[in-house]
């Protein structure tokens, strides 16, 4: 690693993980810059997803080091705790509270006080709702606000959870293939809502559309068995031989 | 005296056989002088007899080792007359009879010959009475007496009945009879009698240090036994070794004691095996939680019972065989119940586990009630055929039947179902369905018809089980709740989804359980166990053997 | 803050509820204490109990509610700390009994002469006081509850997992309260009760007392769980309930949400069981039966889950058919009980509130739809 580990924003070093003799990860090392968009491929099995697991704590590597903002230790602490710090996942299948609101996702999602008594006693402060009104505004479901999330079409599911992630005002945002099951059009307001979230934000995109990723125009990292393939512009690495084998195919 | 009995009894037969004249005479000439020896033991023996109607209850002792030193086996019946109490003095002369009745009057039996004498009034005779000194005394005489029988059984029994009841006096006789006795088994025991007696008796220390030694081989309970009344009979030079012997035994008995448990725990394991593997079938294996599970057990139990039923009542003489007929038809009826719960209940509700779980409470009710209606709320009465009945020693374990077989059985079940799922084809569909039911159902396998089959397998087993539970435990309505709870946590314990970890789990809980039985008693011991469970799982949630990695969440 | 909390409790459906309750607790003492005998307003004694018992039991399942319609947490053992509470009443109970027992012991309650105890044992110090008892009627079923939750959700112990080893919980306490050294009086439990603070517990006024405090108390655990629900905190219940890694992600700590309404929902149950015991007059080992716990959930998945005020209906009405028809055909109970339990589940899985809820909600939306297409086709 040539960077220095206290200017990063997420700091991966020789992260191995095996299921049942199944190396999940195998040395896995990767580094995000502060207020970096980075674009994640590679086959499925790639470790693509166990990565993320690990970053928010659901997993715990077998070895190898996470750092969080150069100094905070990710494999010692819990999803809640890493969530509290500022980091936000979007899952592959979008997940939202169903039988709730629009309104009322949102406004669990906020990043305020999360303990038992404070939700208790929790009353909505005018500051909260201009806040949730202006998410709402971005993820372009403000018409919706009132309606059960269950009743939203599959995309606006997708935006309704990256309206959640927003509200946490994560420091990093992890996105787990965020235009799958989308339309064209759909797909490309997502990209374009990203990019508008990574102005204030670092984000990490995992992604099999490549068509999606050059839209993006980020630094693109490929995974292949659970360690880096190649990395750097979308160009350079699908010119990679290595990275046509395993994944682009011939 | 043995002697005398031989010609007693060859003499007819010496006639036809022999045709010479000089062999004639030479034999009948021997046969007369055993003729008169035997008739010289003949009042030898009666006198000895009459002795026993003399005096106090010592004086009677001291006849019957007289008569046990006879070694005369024609003595045997008055013994045991005499213990019996049917054993009568004549007033007049002091002669000794047994009676029968003849209504006011009783017919007067020599009790040596029992040849039926004169009829006597009841006035004219008294009963010789016994107490426990007297019967302890005859046992040991009758112990010594019959050492010398034909009869290999009978000497055995002899020889335990010395080792038993030890005394100095039959000392001499045993080691008669050991000087003759060829069966190795019945020298065994006849040598432990002979230390045992030794020991009472008035013999060298060194001759006692072997015989303690003897009897510290032996090393079960009866040894600790002996060498404990020994104990406190021997001089104070042997004590020591004694205690040394005693101490030595007890230990050996602490061994058996936990392979005893060990066996009890294997036993309850493969109760717990039985029952839960059927449920590792529809909950390890399907994710369906069948709280109605129990009351295929109790179908299986009750399908015995009327096949024992109709057996008993129209071919009693295949008895023996009603297991093996209950069996399949325990199947088949089971696991016809399950499809039908399959096909009408449950697979409205798959990806819904906690409602199943209500719905086959709901069933289980059903099922109980239906039962209870039909053949009453009371225990129905099951029988063991003679091959699942009685026990045999192994060592210091003692081992029923029953549960030999119940081992036997689990495992045998066990194994076929491994066999199933592992080798046949409908294995194979069956864990293709239920890793991905999707792709399995697009690749042209029939999931609901899978689903129903799997489920009827696992019913099927656990009726199956209920066959062989019916020979351990009650056959009530109640039958599976008791199962119930306990097979759950041998499947959580050991691992959902995997066969091996309820083997493992059955097993492993069922020594657990008998190990804490005897610290905490049953009831308490179960609680632990229980308390253990719920720890276990909060270490370990998804069980011994746990599936890891993405597979879980799916 | 507590005001705002409880104010906010209360919707239109909940006040109606807490209405009809508070009418019932005076107007049911009215019916039997001041009208008649002859007439055909009047409220036998019996009934009143009996109605009694039925609120105890509306209250627990309003408790497993709590944690199975909202936080999907499906507790087999709910009725162990029904139990637990009905005990720590119990002994309360059995300590006014004083020397009217059988053996005419003071000190001793009677079947700890019978079994020869020389002296109370340590934990049934403290019982002699209504307030202790009380107090105990809380705190025992609530640490339970906290403990066993601690170590369960703590490590991620959820679904079928969950509500098989509360059953085996109750199973465990079932056989241990059966065992005669536990000091629980054993097989028979703790009965032949005499006085409670004082007023005879056999007497018309004291039963009617009873009444009312249940109906009061039930409808003070309707707001409380009301309010628990409509908070933000209700919210994230409903979050872990349909997607529980979402809530974690978020920054929610699960296991503490978890934790806390299990516990008050195991508190709650503990009143249910206090307030049953001097009702009903016994208190044994059979009420930690597995089956127990299991008919709660069927009342309450026959009111609604996830309703509040549909496990109150769905209690009331189970125990009424179940003492109608034991009563009646008594063989054919179970057939209907298990009966219900499938039919519920396939038929009616919203039960009774729930579905009633989902019509109207249909109905509105019918309507709204033909309001709206005549402006549409203009």
């Amino acid at each position: 690693m040539t960077i220095s580990k206290p200017a990063t924003l997420l700091y991966l070093d020789g992260v191995s993980v095996s299921f049942d003799g199944f190396k999940a990860l195998n040395s896995l090392s990767f580094v995000v810059e502060p207020g970096e968009l980075r674009a994640i491929i590679g086959p499925n099995g790639a470790g693509k997803t166990t990565m993320m697991d690990i970053i928010t704590g659901k997993t715990r590597p077998d070895s190898g080091e996470v750092f969080f903002e150069g100094q905070i230790d990710l494999t010692k602490k819990d999803e809640a705790e890493i969530a509290q710090l500022g980091i936000g996942r979007k899952f592959q299948k979008p997940t939202v509270f169903e039988s709730h609101t629009v309104w009322d996702n949102l406004e669990l999602a906020l990043n305020r006080k999360r303990g038992v008594f404070a939700t208790l006693f929790y009353r909505l402060s005018s500051q909260d709702r201009a806040r949730i009104e202006e998410i709402l505004a971005t993820v372009r479901l403000t018409s919706r606000a009132s309606d059960l999330a269950a009743n939203l079409s599959h995309g606006q599911k997708q935006w309704l959870e990256i309206g959640m992630l927003l509200a946490q005002e994560p420091k990093l945002l992890l996105v787990d293939e965020p235009v799958a099951g989308m339309t064209d059009s759909e797909t490309v307001e997502t990209a374009i809502l990203l990019k508008e979230i990574a102005k204030t934000r670092s984000v990490v995109v995992v992604e099999h559309d490549m068509g999606f990723i050059r839209d993006l125009g980020v630094k693109v990292t490929c995974l292949a068995e659970g360690s880096v393939l190649a990395e750097g512009s979308i160009d350079f690495v699908s010119a990679d031989q290595r990275v046509i084998e395993n994944y682009l195919g011939r | 005296m043995q002697a005398g009995v031989r010609g007693f009894q060859c003499t007819p037969a010496s006639f036809k056989l022999v045709t010479s004249m000089t062999i004639r005479t030479a034999i009948l000439t021997l046969c007369l002088l055993l003729q008169a020896a035997f008739a010289q033991a003949q009042t030898d023996l009666r006198s000895s007899v009459d002795a026993l109607g003399q005096g106090k209850f010592a004086d009677v002792e001291a006849a019957i080792t007289v008569l046990a030193k006879t070694g005369d086996p024609k003595a045997v019946p008055v013994l045991e007359a005499l213990a019996a109490g049917d054993l009568y003095t004549r007033k007049s002369d002091a002669r000794v009879f047994m009676t029968r009745a003849a209504g006011d009057d009783v017919i007067l039996i020599d009790p040596i010959t029992g040849v039926e004498d004169a009829t006597a009034p009841k006035a004219s005779v008294q009963k010789i009475r016994v107490n426990n000194t007297v019967r302890r005394a005859v046992r040991t005489a009758l112990g010594g007496l019959t050492l010398l029988s034909p009869e290999r059984q009978t000497r055995l029994a002899a020889a335990q009945s010395v080792l038993m009841a030890p005394s100095g006096e039959v000392l001499d006789l045993v080691e008669t009879a050991l000087a003759t006795e060829k069966d190795a088994d019945v020298r065994r025991v006849m040598e432990e009698a002979r230390a045992a007696s030794l020991l009472k008796s008035d013999r060298s220390t060194d001759e006692k240090k072997q015989a303690i030694e003897t009897i510290r081989q032996r090393g079960d309970r009866d040894a600790l036994g002996i060498l404990s009344s020994a104990l406190g009979s021997v001089d104070e030079t042997l004590r020591p070794d004694v205690e040394r012997a005693i101490a030595g035994i007890e230990e050996r008995q602490a061994l058996w004691n936990a392979g005893q448990n060990v066996w009890y725990g294997i036993s309850l394991g493969s109760v717990l095996l039985l029952a839960a593997i059927g449920l590792a079938v529809t909950f390890g294996v399907m994710g369906i939680i069948n709280m109605a599970h129990g009351e295929m057990v109790m179908l299986g139990a009750y399908t015995t019972f009327v096949v024992q039923d109709v057996i008993r009542t129209r071919y009693p003489d295949m008895f023996e065989w009603s297991l093996a007929i209950a069996l399949p038809l325990a199947f088949l009826f089971t696991a016809f119940i399950g499809l039908v719960i399959e096909r009408g209940v449950i697979r409205f509700l798959y990806g819904r586990p906690l409602e199943t779980l209500l719905a086959t409470w709901g069933l289980s009710l059903i099922l109980q009630q239906a039962v209870r209606s039909l053949f009453g709320p009371t225990n129905r009465e099951v029988g063991n055929p003679t091959w699942m009945s009685g026990a045999f020693e192994l060592g210091g374990l003692t081992i029923t039947w029953n549960r030999l077989w119940i081992v036997v059985f689990s495992l045998s079940v066990f194994l076929a179902l491994l066999a199933v799922l592992k080798r046949s084809s409908f294995g194979l569909q069956m864990r293709a369905v239920t890793q991905n039911r999707r792709m399995a159902s697009s690749m042209g396998i029939r999931t609901p018809y899978v689903d129903a089959a799997t489920f009827a397998l696992g019913s099927g087993i656990a009726g199956m089980a209920g066959v062989a539970l019916s020979q351990i435990d009650n056959v009530s309505p109640n039958l599976g709740q008791s199962y119930i709870i306990d097979s759950f946590m041998v499947v959580v314990f050991g691992g959902v989804g995997n066969l091996w970890g309820t083997l493992v789990g059955a097993f492993s809980l069922g020594i657990l359980n008998k190990f804490l039985e005897p610290y905490a008693g049953a009831v308490l011991g179960k609680i632990f166990v229980l308390v253990l469970i719920i720890l276990f799982i909060q270490k370990r949630p998804r069980g011994l053997f746990a599936l890891k990695g993405r597979a879980v969440d799916a | 803050m507590i005001t705002a909390f409880l104010l906010r409790a209360l919707d239109r459906n909940i006040l109606i509820a807490i209405a009809a309750l508070l009418i019932v607790a005076a107007l049911v003492p009215v019916l039997n204490l001041l009208v008649p005998p002859t007439s055909p307003f009047h409220i036998p004694t019996y009934i009143v109990s009996l109605m009694g018992k039925y609120l105890t039991y509306a209250m627990l399942a309003l408790a497993l509610d709590l944690v199975w319609g909202f936080c999907g947490i499906l507790s087999l053992g709910h009725a162990a700390f029904f139990a637990l509470g009905g005990y720590a009443m119990g002994m309360y109970l059995a300590r006014q009994i004083g020397a009217r027992g059988t053996y005419g012991n003071a000190l001793l309650p009677d079947f700890m002469v019978f079994l020869n105890w020389k002296e109370l044992p340590w934990y049934w110090t403290g019982f002699d006081h209504f307030w202790f008892a009380a107090l105990m009627v809380l705190a025992v079923p609530g640490l339970l509850a906290f403990v066993f939750g601690w170590f369960a959700f703590r490590s991620r112990v959820t679904g079928v997992y969950l509500s098989i080893i509360t059953q085996a919980m109750t199973y465990a306490l079932l056989l241990a309260f059966f065992r005669n050294e536990m000091g629980f009086g054993g097989n028979n439990g703790l009965t032949d009760f005499k006085d409670i603070l004082g007023f005879n517990i056999q007497a018309g006024g004291t039963r009617n007392a009873l009444f009312a405090a249940t109906a009061v108390a039930l409808a003070f655990s309707l707001l409380v769980a009301s309010g628990i629900v409509r908070s933000k905190f209700g919210k994230v219940l409903v979050g872990v309930r349909d997607a529980e890694s979402r809530t974690r992600f978020l920054g929610y700590r699960v296991e503490n949400i978890k934790l806390f309404t299990f516990t008050v929902s195991a508190m709650m149950a503990g009143v249910a069981g206090a307030l049953y015991v001097p009702q009903v007059g016994i208190i044994n080992p059979g009420e930690f039966a597995p089956a127990n716990s299991i008919e709660v959930v069927i009342w309450t998945a026959v009111g609604g889950r996830g309703t509040l005020i549909g496990p109150i209906i769905g209690a009331v009405l189970v125990n009424f058919g179940k003492s109608v028809f034991t009563a009646a055909f008594p063989e054919f109970w179970l057939f209907a009980l298990g009966g219900l339990f499938v039919a519920v589940t396939l038929f009616l899985p919203k039960g009774i509130v729930g579905t009633w809820r989902q019509m109207r909600a249909r109905r509105r939306e019918t309507a709204r739809m033909t309001a709206a297409s005549p402006q549409a086709a203009e």
